[in-house]
């Protein structure tokens, strides 16, 4: 049981960690975006868009090319939401807030429309659309991950894009850290004067930050789409996990490396109420409840200790205007 | 850039530049050349245009006409970066640093160099530059760590880093103290030597006297005109700065009836991240007297005064001694309603006016009103009496406004703070608390606020002034009191003491205090 608790507890933080990864990137650059729950869903519902219309218009399946057209389509279905954040933000200098939260309201709608949409062109019974055929292109494992035992089942039984989110996590981190590219990006989250005096394009790092962040935040919908629901699209099924996704940022201080660990826990946390026996409805959104319980927490004692080392990037949620006086 | 300049061929030249933000003209036709191997001061009163224009040599800025040549030949300057290119570098007054990064990070920040990214390599050339031009610097430590003598080397060092020929400082001194101005100037005399054309804009006559070749001066966005520093005097730069000539000697009245108002004994404040604010703060605050309060720029002055205000919950004593009945009042703890309601009258004008003081999107009325807003016996609201304070006030200290629904934002700095002040002192106050009350205002602006504050102590209030200009604290203080870091480091008498004096108390070694107060604990 407990290797099937883990190995659940993976699946499930992987979307987390992909909206995660995302919103670092876009905080790292000044810009709060709460629109992350919109987008991943969007994401999501590109990726099924791509993936349906392939499968019914093309004449013999070929798996690659399925993976392929699923990814980009909802790649670039979260790029147009984190490009549409970006003008609105940036070039109009709207407050972040509220594009955020209207980005959010605005994804979830544009979800349900075309799932919706898909639905009637299938005239299914169900309110749901089965995309099998690519979803079991994405979930290909390693073929020998169920020999070796619960460490394969924890750790080598997932798909390719589990391992790419960790990846991801691991590689925005050094960015971060360690290139001339990083330290560019945190000087504009950090003081946006600072770095415009320096030369730096503030407005191009914080579209780029942000666009990037939206396409990584996308692929976590996708995921949760194509793997943990094995292909399954059903309106408003992707639930609260973009908002868990921002507040593991919180928790994970700004580290995508720390937010691979803290993705884990949060995941962990979301479904450990179906581990423990005989719990009733309530008791069961009770133990819902414990990451955001656990972020407050966070906050509170994040908030109490001096050090600004850990905290937000200093400029986060501002607009920058250079000739403002 | 080229190590060899030609030297009748300026480095920058300005020609005709003009810069409106809406319909406030900020620069108008201002022409200026700058020699390589030079000093040059621009001077000119707040709001005169300077920081504009120098804004728009370093890319801040884009001038809607005019043109601008580097080296003799002309450049198109659309941001900061084409800046650095034509070798000009500026030293903003609010540093432009990002605080949680080391000093080699920030000076590195924005370049594009060749090869990895090494930030071991740009620590050691960091250390060639200092060891050059004298600098004392730890390219490795954070910038909030750093005193602000420090942020401005970091700030000078980037400049050089990029290998700029023509730095720009913008008022480089206000935050430092007479020593670290000096040594401050010893840099600049050195990279004189090294043929780099400096442009240095204050507003300061001493300071200009002391380190410009040449001066410009700007009025009112355009340029006065340009004198050698060796032909002119401090007065005539005044006479050129303001367009009339007016009297640099600040009233001060011999103190009378000097009683003690106000007793302050142990006051220790602690903030919340832990840092000790106030440390064992002990003075007496005299009726009939001005008592200046000096010390680099965080050093306490705020907390004490919001302390005394009741905004703050400090531990100590705060003995108020009424001046008709002679009874003691303990202030401290108490909220500024409740030291109102023992009838006590205290004024206080904050540092941020338009923060802390005053409604800016409100008329001067309503911010009138603000001082009485428990008084008034029914729901509706008595307009005429503030009305015609204000009407008063307006008139009394000459308060250009077109009339009193204005919102006080739309007034320029010297007039929201003649507005602020003068809807202090209506109340006739006992205590006076002024935080920088002339900060950003002009020399006319300036004076009035001066004198206003001298009446004060001549109607018997005692007058608490803190301030960040020493020649000004000298002259119009009784006594000042130097803090640094939380702790009094020296009382001295203002008619005696001299500026080098308190720039040594401002700097003077507090740890032996701060052992006896954690020794107390």
């Amino acid at each position: 049981m407990w290797a099937d608790f883990l190995h659940r507890a993976i699946m499930q933080s992987i979307p987390l960690l992909y909206g995660s990864t995302g919103e670092i990137l876009t905080e790292k650059s000044g810009n709060l975006n709460l629109g992350i729950p919109g987008i991943m869903y969007v994401g999501g519902i590109g990726g099924v868009i791509g993936a349906f219309l392939y499968e019914q218009n093309a004449s013999s399946f070929h798996p690659v090319l399925a993976v392929l057209i699923t990814l980009l389509s909802s790649m670039l279905a979260s790029l147009l939401m984190g490009l549409l954040y970006c003008f609105l933000t940036i070039t109009l200098r709207a407050n972040q807030n509220v594009t955020g939260l209207a980005l959010t309201t605005f994804g979830v709608g544009i979800g349900n429309f075309f799932g919706g949409s898909l639905m009637k062109i299938v005239g299914s019974d169900m309110p749901t659309i089965n995309l099998n055929l690519t979803s079991s292109c994405f979930r290909t494992q390693f073929p020998f991950a169920n020999d070796l035992g619960w460490f394969g089942q924890i750790f080598l039984s997932h798909s390719f894009l589990a391992y790419f989110a960790v990846i991801l996590a691991i590689a925005v981190s050094l960015m971060l850290n360690k290139s001339r590219i990083g330290l560019h990006l945190r000087a504009v989250g950090e003081d946006p004067a600072a770095a415009d005096a320096a030369g730096i394009k503030v407005e191009k790092y914080k579209y780029i930050a942000t666009c990037v962040g939206s396409m990584a935040a996308g692929l976590g919908g996708l995921y949760y789409v194509m793997d943990y629901a094995n292909g399954v699209w059903s309106n408003d099924g992707f639930g609260d996990r973009g908002w868990l996704a921002i507040a593991l940022v919180i928790f994970s201080i700004w580290r995508p490396d720390l937010s691979i660990f803290g993705s884990i826990l949060f995941g962990g946390l979301y479904i450990i109420h179906n581990y423990i026996r005989d719990l009733d409805v309530s008791g069961q959104e009770l133990f819902k409840m414990i990451p955001y319980v656990v972020t407050i927490l966070f906050l509170i004692i994040s908030s109490n200790n001096g050090r600004r080392m850990s905290k937000a990037p200093a400029s986060l949620g501002l607009p920058y205007f250079r000739e403002q006086r | 850039m080229s190590e060899t300049h030609q030297n009748d061929v300026p480095a920058i030249r300005l020609e005709n530049i003009t810069k409106s933000f809406g319909s406030v003209i900020a620069n108008n036709n201002v022409s200026l050349s700058v020699n390589h191997g030079e000093i040059m001061a621009i001077l000119g009163e707040n709001g005169s245009g300077k920081t504009t224009l120098m804004n728009m040599i370093s890319g801040i800025y884009f001038p809607d006409r005019g043109r601008i040549f580097a080296d003799g030949k002309e450049v198109v300057i659309r941001s900061p970066k084409y800046a650095f290119r034509y070798g000009i570098g500026m030293i903003h007054q609010h540093f432009k640093l990002v605080d949680v990064f080391t000093a080699a990070e920030n000076i590195t920040l924005g370049m594009k160099e060749k090869g990895r990214y090494d930030i071991r390599r740009c620590e050691e050339q960091i250390g060639k530059i200092a060891a050059q031009y004298g600098f004392e610097i730890d390219p490795r430590r954070r910038i909030c760590d750093m005193s602000v003598s420090e942020k401005q080397t970091v700030e000078i060092i980037k400049v050089l880093y990029r290998g700029a020929d023509i730095l720009i400082l913008d008022e480089p001194t206000a935050v430092l103290t007479p020593q670290e101005t000096e040594k401050l100037f010893t840099v600049l005399r050195r990279m004189r030597e090294d043929n780099k054309a400096i442009i240095i804009i204050t507003h300061k006559l001493n300071e200009v006297m002391a380190i410009s070749d040449r001066v410009t001066v700007l009025c009112k966005g355009e340029n006065a005109g340009v004198v050698k520093t060796s032909e002119t005097t401090e007065e005539k730069l005044t006479e050129m700065m303001v367009g009339k000539k007016i009297s640099l000697d600040i009233e001060r009245s011999e103190p009378k009836d000097v009683t003690p108002r106000l007793v302050v004994k142990g006051l220790s404040f602690r903030r919340r991240d832990g840092v000790d604010v106030l440390k064992d703060v002990t003075f007496t605050a005299n009726a009939g007297e001005i008592l200046g309060i000096a010390g680099i720029a965080g050093s306490g002055q705020r907390e004490l005064i919001e302390s005394i205000a009741g905004l703050l919950k400090p531990q100590g004593t705060i003995s108020y001694i009424d001046p008709q009945s002679g009874k003691e009042e303990q202030l401290c703890g108490k909220k500024p309603i409740q030291i109102r309601r023992l009838g006590v009258r205290m004024a206080f004008v904050p540092e941020d006016r338009m923060g802390m003081g005053m409604v800016g999107s409100m008329g001067i009325t309503d911010n009138v009103m603000l001082r009485s807003y428990e008084k008034g016996k029914t729901v509706f609201l008595d307009r005429k009496t503030p009305q015609s304070l204000s009407e008063n006030l307006i008139r009394e200290l000459q308060i250009v406004t077109p009339d009193t629904d204005t919102p006080v934002s739309m007034l320029s700095g010297g007039n929201a703070q003649k507005v602020l002040v003068g809807r202090e002192i209506v109340s006739e106050p006992k205590v006076l608390m002024a935080a920088y009350p002339v900060r950003g205002l002009d020399i006319n602006a300036s004076y009035t606020i001066y004198r206003l504050l001298d009446r004060e102590k001549q109607k018997g209030s005692a007058v608490i002034f803190v301030g960040e200009d020493l020649d000004a604290l000298l002259a119009l203080s009784d006594r000042i009191m130097v803090m640094n870091s939380g702790c009094v480091t020296g009382i001295v008498d203002a008619r005696e003491a001299t500026k080098e004096e308190i720039g040594m108390l401002m700097t003077k070694s507090t740890k032996g205090e701060v052992d006896t107060v954690n020794g107390t604990n």
